[in-house]
């Protein structure tokens, strides 16, 4: 068969596959160090310490698992919405390989204590650096892809993974930029309120174009794919669009509310992240909508259920996030477990299920199967998942109002009414059961694996030839 | 404009926050004309992508176009009342630190008379006194627990504070001045100067100062050493100098430990200790409560 009638499958199910792999791998890490915090005896040594898993495990999950997940999709999107093959295998296989090699590296390190003092971005130098090539890579292979295209619009899904692509180059870049002392062993090139301020700008930007726009890319092409509609309003998706770019590099001053952050980047910080509401939310209703007609494929297929639970827990965590952001409120939640419930209210209830989601449809299709070994997995695994988000996010809700009130409360004479001891005495409980909504979230990445496996093994790797463009495309 | 080295700063972020909200506004206003009647569906664009993949095109929600336009009005309104464009200055002179300052100094009217009123008590009195006492345990647990413990009984590096042993003195005043204006402990490093050896000889002594089994012939020649170099602040009988906070060491209680390898540690290294100085942060009033409450402590009598 002549290349180039065909699209290039064998890099999308690459990804595909390590999707699951590493949100096993990352999930578990979630669960052991959970368990950490519920029995302190679990810390191993100086190389299973939580100070030290804690980094794989965010690292993981965001980068291993969602990144993988980010590339596969973007490559199975960009080809079929532009109707050409990607433009070179060559470098499509080097963005795979280069990218397993930095989560590799990343493995071996953090618990060797070699990391970089910067939160989502702690490894070191050299790994800084290869990771910086294989980005740029993925950059020429998606934007090249794009110029090759066969129809004259770009899809909307192709926007969000674009601006993803772009603005994680940008960050990766300005956040990393380090002196090194040793082979293992570099400095922030910023200090203080500046380094601070720096971070959270990348800090807040991963979320906003890692965790956000990434993933809106992957909605609005599994959404209507699985759905079977068209999408809610194409205004709607370029206003949200836009308004979101805008917006969200603002953001991240509200990370350093009363700290040495001059106090008019906290102000620009706040208002940035209360504009950002309408905008996040322009995407979950553009999500949500485009089911209008076919609400009633909500009771049969779990697929579906992922993608709009997903949608659901984005809109929920997005009007949390800018209210969190408001300085009044951030000096109840700041520092407490609040925000931990918070994160992974988008971590789990946004990122993972709308990954999940995609997975289930992506994967079938990558093996020349109709869909996946077993539905009525799919389904259990929903089930899981919710249950699992739904104690994490509302055991850790509870624990950090628990705490942020505690640590606030003072007697009559004007001295605290508790030690620092007497509120984690009290947020014990709510850790194992967050624990427990952990392990439910990752028995659900077990079955997944199952399935997919099974899938694997029953189907044929075939990649699928491209259609003709249609005359009025 | 002190945050910045140059105006040209606070000129540039405003004409890009400024810039970016026109620019939200704009993007909302330019795609609003389009409305439905009542009964009219939106049409679908005639784009079509993979096969089946289309869009209609609905206009914005309208709550949804209010809910953004309220938060655009709300950050004009907060960035005004709380200067995030210091080029336009403050309106109202609004400061963190100054609504830090304004939040403390009504707490210290507040709480301060409660603590005041003892201030004129000796300290022995103010440790017999049950108020007073419990103010002084709540503000220990508030500011001394985090090193001394919750039950005042210390670790390793944090002295001990029910017993009878003090590095500094245990009188009322010394107890005060303690909390007040804070200790610095240092014991010199002698590694370098001594060597291995020698130093292994003074631990032994040391040990023998209180007592315990040591090696006769390094606890001989560490005796020496000891007069001549460590007697100077542990006095020669080793008994200590709670002037310069030099401990006993012929007593049983050790502040790293008195173990062999520690002693050897703290001889070769060093130690450096600090207990912070509270006046400033909290006042003579809380101080003088708190160091009733200390001196309580260890003195059952007061209870």
């Amino acid at each position: 068969m002549d290349n180039q009638a065909t699209y290039n499958y064998k890099v999308v199910r690459q990804f595909a596959l390590m999707t699951v792999v590493w949100g096993i791998v990352g999930m578990l890490l979630g669960v052991l160090i959970a368990s950490q915090l519920v029995w302190p005896d679990l810390n191993f040594g100086p190389y299973f310490h939580f100070g030290r898993l804690r980094a794989l495990h965010t690292s993981g999950v965001i980068f291993a698992f969602g990144g993988c997940g980010l590339i596969a999709t973007s490559y199975y999107v960009v080809q079929r919405t532009c109707n050409v093959r990607l433009i070179s295998d060559k470098l499509a296989a080097f963005t795979f390989w280069g990218y397993q090699a930095v989560i590799v590296a990343c493995v071996i390190t953090y618990p060797l204590g070699i990391t970089f003092n910067k939160e989502y971005a702690e490894m070191e130098w050299p790994i800084k650096i290869l990771l910086a090539i294989v980005w740029v890579a993925y950059a020429i292979v998606f934007f090249g892809t794009i110029a090759k295209r066969k129809v004259k619009h770009i899809y909307v899904a192709n926007w969000f993974y674009g601006a993803f692509i772009l603005a994680v180059t940008l960050l990766h870049v300005v956040n990393s930029a380090f002196i090194p002392v040793t082979m293992w062993k570099s400095y922030s090139a910023y200090a203080g309120a500046v380094d601070a301020m720096v971070q959270w700008w990348y800090g807040h930007n991963a979320v906003g174009f890692f965790l956000t726009a990434g993933f809106l890319g992957m909605m609005y092409y599994f959404v209507p794919k699985q759905a079977g509609r068209p999408i809610y309003s194409y205004r709607l998706s370029v206003v949200h669009f836009w308004a979101l770019s805008f917006t969200y590099m603002w953001a991240g001053p509200h990370h350093l509310h009363y700290t040495a952050l001059p106090d008019w980047t906290q102000s620009l910080g706040m208002v940035f992240s209360v504009i950002l509401l309408a905008p996040s939310w322009g995407g979950m209703i553009n999500g949500i909508m485009t089911l209008s007609g076919a609400w009633h494929k909500l009771r049969t297929d779990p697929i579906l259920k992922f993608l709009i639970t997903a949608l659901s827990f984005y809109g929920m965590s997005t009007f949390e996030g800018p209210m969190m952001a408001i300085k009044t409120v951030n000096a109840l939640s700041h520092y407490t477990d609040w925000t931990v419930g918070h994160v992974h209210s988008g971590a789990l209830g946004w990122v993972a299920m709308i990954t999940i989601g995609s997975m289930y449809y992506l994967i079938p299709r990558l093996f020349n199967r109709d869909q996946m070994h077993s539905v009525k997995l799919i389904e259990v695994h929903f089930w899981m998942a919710t249950l699992g988000t739904v104690l994490y996010i509302s055991s850790m809700w509870i624990a950090g109002v628990t705490q942020g009130l505690m640590w606030r409360a003072v007697n009559p004479d004007g001295t605290l009414t508790y030690a620092f001891i007497d509120a984690v005495k009290a947020t014990h409980p709510y850790y194992f059961v967050r624990a427990l909504g952990g392990l439910c979230f990752l028995g659900g990445m077990v079955l997944m694996l199952y399935n997919v496996l099974r899938t694997v093994t029953e189907g044929k790797a075939v990649d699928a030839r491209i259609p003709a463009v249609a005359a009025h495309a | 404009m002190t945050d910045f080295y140059s105006g040209f700063w606070g000129v540039y972020i405003a004409v890009i926050v400024i810039a970016s909200l026109i620019w939200l506004a704009y993007l909302l206003k330019s795609q609003t004309v389009l409305k439905l009647k009542k009964g009219e569906t939106a049409e679908v664009l005639h784009h079509k992508w993979d096969e089946d993949l289309q869009e209609f095109n609905n206009p914005l929600p309208a709550w949804w176009v209010g809910l953004f336009i309220l938060t655009i009005v709300f950050a004009v309104g907060y960035l005004i009342f709380y200067p995030g464009l210091v080029v336009f200055g403050n309106v109202w002179n609004w400061t963190s630190t100054g609504q830090y300052q304004k939040e403390v100094a009504k707490a210290d009217d507040k709480y301060g008379p409660l603590y005041n009123k003892f201030i004129n008590l000796p300290i022995p009195e103010v440790a017999k006194s049950a108020e007073a006492r419990d103010m002084g345990k709540r503000l220990f647990g508030t500011y001394c627990i985090q090193c001394h413990g919750v039950d005042a009984r210390g670790a390793k590096g944090f002295p001990n504070l029910t017993d009878a042993d003090w590095l500094y003195g245990g009188e009322p005043a010394k107890i005060e001045k303690t909390i007040a204006a804070g200790r610095h402990g240092a014991m010199p490093a002698f590694g370098a100067a001594f060597g291995e050896e020698k130093i292994k000889d003074v631990a032994n002594f040391v040990i023998k100062l209180s007592g315990r089994p040591h090696n006769e012939l390094r606890a001989a020649r560490g005796e020496a050493t000891f007069k001549q170099v460590c007697a100077a602040c542990h006095t020669p009988a080793g008994t200590g100098n709670q002037d310069v906070g030099a401990p006993n060491l012929t007593d049983k209680i050790w502040l790293y430990g008195g173990s062999e390898a520690t002693i050897i540690e703290t001889v070769t290294n060093g130690r450096n200790n600090v207990m912070p100085a509270w006046k400033e942060f909290l006042g003579d009033g809380k101080v003088h409560v708190l160091a009733g409450y200390v001196y309580s402590l260890s003195h059952s009598e007061t209870k």
